[in-house]
C-alpha cells in the first residue's frame, strides 16, 4: 500500500483522499516511512518535523470526517527550500550566518500553501544563499543525487529536487536566479518550472539577487507542477515587484495539445550540450512534431553573453543584499569592540568561501572606476538578450534548448574550479535575465541511467503555452 | 581590455565587503576571481552602446497602494530574534568614538 500511495499524483491523491479509500494520516505514514530509507543517503532535508506533520494529517482526516471542503493541495506532503522564511522551521539558506534563526513571519508562498491545506514536511539543503550549482556550497551538508548517490542533485535547489525525486516529497518548492529550480530538476529526473519574473511574490525569499530571483515548483509530473504554480502565483501587496495578474489557468489547458505551434530549436545552446544530451532534447522535439508541432532552428548568439553579464549582474545584486547580515538584526553575531570590528568578525565567520567570492566579485564590479566597465555592460546585455528572444518570439510561439549541458557529475568533481561550475547554467541563466518563463521536463536517461532535462522557453506570461508543450513531451516520452 | 586583479585590490574589496581575509585566502581569491574577470571580460568584445542598460525585467512604474492601515510584524517578536535587544532597540558595540 505504502509504495502505491507514492506513485499518486496530487489528483490522484486527491480523489482517494475523497473516496475514503485512504486517509490522510496514512498518506504521512508513507511518507515517513519512504524518509526513513532515503534520507540516511539522499539528505535532502535540513529541517524535518513529521510529528507536526502527523497533527496537521490527523485535523484534516477531522475536518473531512465533519464534512469540510479541504484545500487543493490537502494531504500534500511538500518539502521547502530553506531560503524561504516559516514560523514553523528555522530558516537559513544552508549558511552559518543564520543557524538556528527561526523567522518571525511566514513567506507569502509558504501562506499560500498552507491556505490550500499543503502539508509542509521540512526544509530542504542547498547551496549556501541559493549560490550554486551543485548544493556542494552548503554550510551543513553534501545532498546526493538519488539516481546515484555519487553524484550531485544539481544545486542550487538541490535539496528540493532530491527529495522530489526520492518521493520523499510529492512536490516541493525552490527559487531560480540563473537556473536553480530548472537544473536540478534536469538533474535528478523531475520537472521545475521557473515562472514569469512577478509572477510569484518573493516576500519571504531570502534575496539572492532581486532583479533574477523567482520562485517555482519541483515535481514528479507536470501537472503537478501546473496545480503547485496555480497555487502560489498571483499578486501580492507585500512585493512591490509582484504583477498584477492573477494566477493563470494551467490545469485545465494540460490537454490541449500543440497542433499548429511554431517551436525554434536555439542551436547554439544545443551545441553545448554532450551527446546523450543532445539525443534526449531530440527525442523530445520528435514528440512535438509528432503532435503536430512545428520545430525550426534558430541560433541566438546574443545568448552566450548571458554568462558572463549573469557573472556580474547576480553578484552586484548580493553584495547589496547580504550586506544586511552583519551581526545587528538577525542569526549570527561575533563579539568586536567596535560596531565594525563586530560586523567583520561575524560575516567572515559566517559566510562560507562561494559566498564570499560573490559578494567580493559583486562590490569589486560596483566599485569606482569599474562600475561602468561592468555593471552597466551587464545591464546593457540583458537588454541584448531580451533583444534577441524578441526576435525569436517573432517567429516562434516558444523555444527549446537543453536545461544543463550534462547530466549529474560527480561530487567534487567541479567544486574546485568556480568557472567550470558558473558554465552548468549557461543555458538557464538567459531567461532569469529576460524574466521570462522556462520549464524544464525529464526526456529519458543517458547510458549510465543518468536523467536528461529539456528544456522550453516563452515569452513572458506565456506559462499556459509552456505548460501544454511539456505535458506532451511528458506523455510522448512516458 | 583584461581586469587581472593583484592581491592589494583583493585585499581591498574584502575591506569593502566587511571580509578579513587570510594571506592565503588573499592568493587564492586573487586566482579564482582573476579567472571569472577573464570569462565577464567577453562582453567586452561587444558593441553595446546601442542597447540601454536594462535594471529590471518589469517596466512598470510607480505603483501604488490604498493608503491603509494593515497588521505588521510584532516588535516583540522581531527582537526576540535579534543577538542582543534592549526595550525597544537592537543593541551593538560602540559606534562613536570607537577607538
Amino acid at each position: 500500500m505504502n509504495d502505491e500511495i507514492l506513485d499518486w499524483g496530487i489528483a490522484e491523491l486527491q480523489r482517494r483522499l475523497d473516496d475514503r479509500q485512504v486517509s490522510t494520516v496514512e498518506v504521512l505514514g508513507a511518507y515517513e516511512e519512504q524518509i526513513a530509507i532515503q534520507e540516511p543517503e539522499v539528505e535532502a532535508f535540513l529541517a524535518l518535523d513529521l510529528e507536526s506533520a502527523k497533527d496537521v494529517a490527523r485535523q484534516q482526516d477531522g475536518r473531512r470526517a465533519r464534512g469540510e471542503k479541504l484545500g487543493r493541495l490537502a494531504g500534500v506532503p511538500i518539502a521547502l527550500k530553506d531560503n524561504l522564511c516559516t514560523m514553523a522551521f528555522p530558516t537559513t539558506a544552508a549558511s552559518k550566518i543564520l543557524e538556528g534563526w527561526v523567522p518571525p513571519y511566514d513567506a507569502t508562498v509558504v501562506e499560500r500553501l498552507r491556505r490550500d491545506d499543503g502539508i509542509m514536511l521540512g526544509k530542504t539543503n542547498l547551496d549556501e544563499f541559493a549560490m550554486g550549482s551543485s548544493t556542494e556550497n552548503s554550510a551543513y551538508k553534501i545532498t546526493h543525487n538519488p539516481h546515484d548517490l555519487e553524484r550531485v542533485p544539481g544545486g542550487s535547489s538541490g535539496g528540493s529536487a532530491a527529495a522530489v525525486a526520492s518521493r520523499m516529497a510529492l512536490v516541493a518548492l525552490g527559487s531560480d536566479t540563473g537556473g536553480s529550480i530548472r537544473q536540478p530538476a534536469a538533474l535528478t529526473g523531475v520537472v521545475g518550472f521557473k515562472p514569469t519574473y512577478g509572477r510569484v511574490s518573493r516576500y519571504g525569499l531570502l534575496a539572492f539577487a532581486s532583479s533574477l530571483d523567482q520562485i517555482g515548483p519541483l515535481a514528479g509530473t507536470v501537472e503537478d507542477a501546473a496545480i503547485v504554480a496555480e497555487c502560489i502565483m498571483g499578486h501580492d501587496p507585500r512585493d512591490a515587484t509582484s504583477l498584477q495578474e492573477g494566477s493563470p489557468r494551467l490545469v485545465e489547458v494540460l490537454g490541449e495539445g500543440v497542433q499548429g505551434l511554431r517551436v525554434g530549436l536555439v542551436t547554439n545552446l544545443l551545441a553545448t550540450a554532450s551527446p546523450q544530451v543532445k539525443t534526449g532534447v531530440n527525442d523530445a522535439i520528435a514528440t512535438l512534431v509528432k503532435a503536430g508541432a512545428t520545430v525550426d532552428e534558430i541560433t541566438l548568439e546574443e545568448l552566450e553573453f548571458g554568462l558572463a553579464a549573469y557573472y556580474v549582474v547576480a553578484p552586484a545584486e548580493a553584495s547589496s543584499n547580504l550586506a544586511r547580515y552583519d551581526g545587528v538584526r538577525y542569526g549570527l553575531r561575533e563579539p568586536g569592540a567596535t560596531v565594525e570590528e563586530m560586523m567583520i568578525a561575524t560575516r567572515t565567520k559566517g559566510f562560507g568561501p562561494e559566498v564570499k567570492r560573490r559578494i567580493m566579485l559583486g562590490t569589486y564590479a560596483l566599485s569606482a572606476g569599474y562600475y561602468d566597465a561592468f555593471y552597466v555592460t551587464a545591464q546593457r546585455v540583458r537588454t541584448l538578450v531580451r533583444a534577441a528572444f524578441s526576435r525569436a518570439y517573432t517567429s516562434f510561439d516558444l523555444l527549446i534548448a537543453p536545461t544543463s549541458p550534462t547530466t549529474a557529475f560527480r561530487i567534487g568533481e567541479r567544486s574546485d574550479d568556480p568557472v567550470e561550475m558558473y558554465r552548468s547554467d549557461v543555458c538557464t541563466i538567459p531567461s532569469n535575465l529576460s524574466g521570462d518563463p522556462a520549464i524544464s521536463v525529464p526526456a529519458r536517461t543517458d547510458d549510465d541511467g543518468l536523467p536528461i532535462g529539456v528544456q522550453l522557453l516563452g515569452p513572458a506570461l506565456s506559462e499556459p503555452l509552456l505548460f501544454r508543450a511539456a505535458s506532451v513531451i511528458e506523455e510522448g516520452l512516458r | 581590455m583584461t581586469y587581472r586583479i593583484d592581491q592589494a585590490d583583493v585585499a581591498h574589496i574584502a575591506h569593502l565587503a566587511r571580509l578579513r581575509l587570510s594571506d592565503d585566502e588573499i592568493e587564492a581569491y586573487q586566482g579564482s576571481l582573476s579567472r571569472i574577470l577573464e570569462v565577464i571580460a567577453v562582453m567586452n568584445a561587444e558593441d553595446l552602446s546601442g542597447y540601454a542598460p536594462m535594471d529590471h525585467p518589469l517596466e512598470t512604474v510607480n505603483l501604488l497602494r490604498e493608503d491603509r492601515v494593515a497588521p505588521g510584524l510584532e516588535r516583540a517578536s522581531v527582537l526576540d530574534t535579534a543577538p542582543s535587544a534592549e526595550d525597544e532597540y537592537f543593541r551593538v558595540p560602540r559606534i562613536l568614538d570607537a577607538p
